[in-house]
């Protein structure tokens, strides 16, 4: 069977790239204390050796539209080119060529429907920055195979947040019954507190720093009961109006297991938003 | 209200490099052609399978016609879809880092909890 060698949670800021890469003049004064930190973080997934990536994300309207929204979406292409113009016009993101690893597509895709999970598939999935920010800040090779997993964060009617949960613990529990000795990392990217065209955005913090503070202590301790208790579709408005992708990392606590604490928690408090990074280690990959 | 409508101009117009840069330049013209030409049009289906019954409201066609993202955010047009296409348009004209959108923001300081609906 599969061993989740880690499960990774992080915010996805798609100014990193830019920040990270800029010298000079053009250098902001926070790249310094960003980068050491995402180097850092970058060092939690490489030594847990992975072989496969299961990447969770959502799309921005990138691809997926509303003419025909899936809520869950496995991709289960043998390759995926990533990023798009926009996002390199505004961003400044490259373009990307990443692998498929088809057998776990198809594997998660059978038995999660058997599940009781109704997931979209696609065979043509273009990913965005959720996935690709990710791969920049902890596997910038981008040499492993992937499974793509998009989520409706973004377009209401959204699926309600312990759904996200649910089905962080069914990819947990799928990855783990995978009948190949693969070792794979489950990373999974959302957002804290986030306005985005509205009056809170880019302010000096993101919008709500209370909220902030209180979501990192239930992710770090992996408190899904206060979380679940405190958080509904209607108060996640409340922080910010892009906080939605918030349930991104409710689903991954669902992965991580519920009071499991995170090996290793950092954040930074960057303009605009609360940049937040964890991951945990399963007792079988240790 | 048309909150769909108008969120397909803003996500095709965005999408494409061209239609950005002829939105920026002649945006009623923009809003006339696109109305005409491709509001009915199917993304995922073939030039000839098109819809029938797609149209701005008079308030809608002018809000876009006059570049007026405060208008569109009270309509409940997707705000990820107006940041990021007026962005493109008009992030250009500023010096400072940030700047457009920081504006964007003054612009909408107005606006008070709950905001508008954005459900399609």
């Amino acid at each position: 069977m599969a061993t989740v060698a880690a499960v990774i949670a992080s915010t996805h800021h798609p100014f990193y790239y830019r920040a990270s890469t800029a010298t000079g003049v053009d250098r902001p004064p926070f790249a310094d204390e960003w980068v050491a930190k995402i180097e850092a973080f970058r060092e939690t997934l490489t030594r847990a050796r992975p072989d496969v990536l299961v990447m969770v994300g959502s799309d921005h309207f990138h691809q997926l539209w509303l003419d025909n929204m899936p809520q869950f979406l496995i991709g289960k292409a043998p390759f995926y080119d990533a990023n798009f113009s926009n996002e390199e016009r505004e961003f400044g993101l490259p373009r990307m060529f990443l692998r498929g690893d088809e057998e776990l597509s198809a594997y998660l895709l059978r038995q999660g429907l058997d599940a009781g999970f109704d997931l979209a598939f696609s065979n043509e999935l273009r990913l965005d920055h959720s996935i690709t920010c990710p791969l920049i800040t902890l596997r910038p090779e981008a040499d492993l195979p992937i499974v793509p997993i998009y989520t409706n964060i973004f377009a209401p009617p959204l699926p309600q947040p312990k759904r996200f949960v649910e089905l962080g613990k069914a990819i947990r529990e799928l990855v783990e019954s995978w009948p190949c000795e693969a070792r794979v990392a489950i990373i999974g990217t959302g957002h804290l507190s986030l306005e985005l065209g509205g009056p809170r955005q880019f302010g000096p913090h993101g919008p709500d720093p209370e909220f902030d503070r209180k979501a990192i202590g239930w992710i770090a301790s992996g408190d899904l009961g206060s979380a679940l208790a405190e958080v509904s579709l209607d108060s996640l408005w409340l922080p910010g109006n892009a906080t939605h992708g918030f349930m991104d990392f409710m689903l991954m606590m669902g992965v991580a297991g519920e009071s499991v604490k995170a090996d290793y928690s950092d954040s930074l408090d960057l303009f605009h938003t609360m940049e937040a990074y964890f991951t945990w280690y399963p007792e079988a990959a240790r | 209200m048309s909150t769909y409508l108008l969120n397909k101009f803003l996500y095709t117009i965005d999408r494409d490099p061209e239609l950005v840069e002829r939105y920026r330049a002649d945006p009623r013209a923009t809003v006339t052609w696109w109305e005409a030409e491709r509001a009915n049009q199917v993304l995922n289906l073939p030039a000839g399978e098109r819809s029938t019954w797609l149209t701005f409201t008079d308030t809608e066609r002018e809000a876009l016609a006059t570049h007026d993202y405060v208008k569109l955010f009270e309509f409940g047009a997707h705000p990820f879809l107006t940041l990021t296409l007026f962005i493109a348009l008009f992030e250009r004209d500023y010096d400072e880092p940030l700047g457009f959108q920081r504006e964007y923001a003054r612009k909408l300081s107005h606006i008070s909890l709950p905001y508008p609906d954005i459900s399609t």
